[in-house]
C-alpha cells in the first residue's frame, strides 16, 4: 500500500435540460422581479476601450436544424489582450469590460446577438501570441456536457495562420470551422454540432 | 463582476486545471436520451492543454445578490405569502478534486415546483403552476466554500422520451469556479428516491458511483424544527496544478 492522493471526484455534469432559461436568464422567459437583470446580457458600457462588434452565434443540429433552446456563454480578453478576472496576473483588465457574456438563442430562430468588443492577443504558455478569440461554451437539452469551442475572426487572417492553436488542428479542412465571417461590424459564426462541417470542440 | 481577491487573503492561482475525467461524465451520444442523437458530436474533441483563456474565469461578488436571491420559498412570492411544497433546506461546500474549498464562486439553481410544473411558456405538463414560485435562486459560496439554500421539494415529472418516462425530482444547478474550464452544469436528486435509476437522463452516467455523487443526502442534524428539512450536497470542480511547478518545467 502506499498513501492516499486524497483527490476528490469531480461532480458528473448532466444536461442542462430544456428549461435552463429559467436559472440563468429568468428575465429573457418571463420571470422578471426576482433578478434586477440577466447576467452576462450586457458586456460592454460607454467607456469600453476596442473596437465594438455584434458576433452573431447559432447552433446547428445533425438535421440542419438551429436549436431554438441553447445557451451559450462566451469568455474572451479586453483590447489589450487583459482577462477581468483575478487569476489574471499581467495587469489590470479594462474596468469597463466584464469579459463574460450570456445569451439564449432566440425561441423562434435559434440566433443570438453578443455586444461586444474585438479582443486583443493573449500570449500561449511558451509565450507566443494567439490570434484574437473567444472562448466559447454550449450547454442545451440532448447536450450530455457543456461544450467548449473558440472563435476566431475572418480579417485577422496572419494572426490566425500563426495561432498555436489552430496549428494543432489536424484535419486542416475544419480549421474554418471556428472562423466568424465578417460583414460590416458583425461577425456570424454557426456552431455545428455534428456532420460535414462539425466545429471543432476541445477537451480543455 | 468584481473582485475575488477581496474575499480571501489566498493568492489566485493560476495553474492549469487537471485534465478531466471523461470515464465518469456522460458520453455525447446517449440514445437512450433521444435528444442528444442530433446534437452530439461525432468527431473526437482536440485536447489542449490550459491556456490563459481557460484558466482565468469570470467571477461574481456577494455585491449582486438581492437578499431573497437563495430562497425560492420567497423571491417571486408575493409579500406575505410562500411557495406550496415541502419546505427544505440545501446545503454544502464546494470544493476541488484537491479537496479544497472554492471560495467566491456563483452557484444557480433552477427546478420544476412542488408538482413538477417549470414555469416555462414550452412546458406541457398538465399540474398546475404555483403563483409563489419561480423556479430560480442562486448564492456566493463563503470564504470556505460552504452555500445554502432555501426551497421547496421540486415534484416528479413525465417528458416526451419514451411513452411513459419520469423524471426523478432533482433541481439543476450551474457553477462557475475560478476559471472558465471549471465551468458545469448538473442536476441534484433526493435521497431514497426510486425514480433516480430509471431515469434515462441520470443513466447518460456511466459511472455508479458518480450517480451517488448526484445524490444529496437527508441530513436530521442541519433541519430547522418545525419549519424544514434538510439536504445536504457537496459539489466538486476540477482542480488544478501548481503553477509554481509548471513555470519550472516550461523555463519562464
Ligand atoms: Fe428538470
Amino acid at each position: 500500500m502506499v498513501q492516499s492522493l486524497d483527490r476528490l471526484k469531480e461532480t458528473a455534469s448532466q444536461t442542462a435540460g430544456p428549461y435552463v432559461h429559467i436559472g440563468l436568464t429568468p428575465n429573457f422567459c418571463d420571470i422578471p422581479g426576482v433578478y434586477p437583470v440577466d447576467l452576462g446580457d450586457t458586456m460592454v458600457n460607454d467607456k469600453t476601450r476596442g473596437e465594438r462588434i455584434k458576433v452573431k452565434m447559432r447552433v446547428i443540429d445533425g438535421a440542419d436544424t438551429p436549436l431554438k433552446d441553447a445557451l451559450i456563454e462566451i469568455w474572451q480578453a479586453d483590447a489589450d489582450g487583459l482577462h477581468n478576472s483575478p487569476s489574471e496576473m499581467r495587469g489590470a483588465a479594462d474596468p469597463n469590460f466584464t469579459g463574460w457574456g450570456r445569451k439564449p438563442t432566440d425561441m423562434t430562430t435559434g440566433e443570438c446577438v453578443f455586444e461586444t468588443i474585438k479582443p486583443g492577443r493573449v500570449p500561449f504558455k511558451d509565450g507566443r501570441k494567439m490570434a484574437p478569440h473567444l472562448t466559447v461554451w454550449i450547454v442545451a437539452r440532448g447536450i450530455n456536457i457543456g461544450l467548449h469551442t473558440r472563435m476566431y475572426f475572418s480579417d485577422e487572417e496572419k494572426a490566425n495562420d500563426e495561432d498555436p492553436v489552430l496549428a494543432r488542428i489536424e484535419h486542416r479542412r475544419r480549421v474554418p470551422t471556428l472562423i466568424a465571417q465578417r460583414d460590416g461590424d458583425t461577425y456570424t459564426f454557426d456552431i455545428h454540432l455534428q456532420g460535414e462541417k462539425e466545429t471543432v470542440f476541445f477537451d480543455i | 463582476m468584481t473582485d475575488a481577491k477581496t474575499l480571501s487573503n489566498r493568492r489566485p492561482e493560476t495553474g492549469a486545471f487537471f485534465q478531466r475525467d471523461r470515464a465518469m461524465h456522460p458520453p455525447a451520444y446517449t440514445p437512450s436520451y433521444k435528444t442528444s442523437v442530433l446534437r452530439s458530436p461525432q468527431k473526437a474533441l482536440l485536447s489542449l492543454d490550459n491556456t490563459l483563456s481557460e484558466i482565468t474565469g469570470p467571477v461574481f461578488g456577494h455585491n449582486i445578490l438581492g437578499e431573497l436571491d437563495n430562497d425560492m420559498i420567497h423571491n417571486f412570492a408575493k409579500p406575505g405569502e410562500s411557495a406550496i411544497g415541502e419546505r427544505i433546506i440545501v446545503y454544502g461546500r464546494l470544493l476541488d478534486e484537491r479537496g479544497k474549498g472554492v471560495p467566491g464562486a456563483l452557484i444557480e439553481f433552477w427546478q420544476a415546483n412542488a408538482g413538477g410544473r417549470y414555469r416555462h411558456k414550452k412546458e406541457g405538463y398538465i399540474a398546475a403552476l404555483d403563483p409563489n414560485f419561480g423556479g430560480c435562486g442562486r448564492v456566493v459560496t463563503d470564504e470556505d466554500g460552504n452555500y445554502w439554500i432555501r426551497t421547496i421539494k421540486p415534484g416528479a415529472y413525465p417528458w416526451p422520451n419514451g411513452p411513459n418516462d419520469w423524471r426523478p425530482a432533482h433541481i439543476h444547478f450551474s457553477i462557475f469556479g475560478h476559471g472558465f474550464a471549471q465551468r458545469l452544469i448538473s442536476q441534484l436528486y433526493f435521497e431514497g428516491d426510486p425514480m433516480i435509476w430509471k431515469c434515462p437522463i441520470v443513466r447518460t452516467i456511466p459511472d455508479r458511483a458518480a450517480v451517488e455523487r448526484l445524490v444529496a443526502a437527508l441530513d436530521m442534524e442541519a433541519t430547522i424544527p418545525m419549519d424544514s428539512r434538510a439536504y445536504k450536497f457537496d459539489i466538486v470542480l476540477r482542480g488544478r496544478r501548481s503553477s509554481m511547478f509548471e513555470n519550472r518545467m516550461e523555463g519562464n
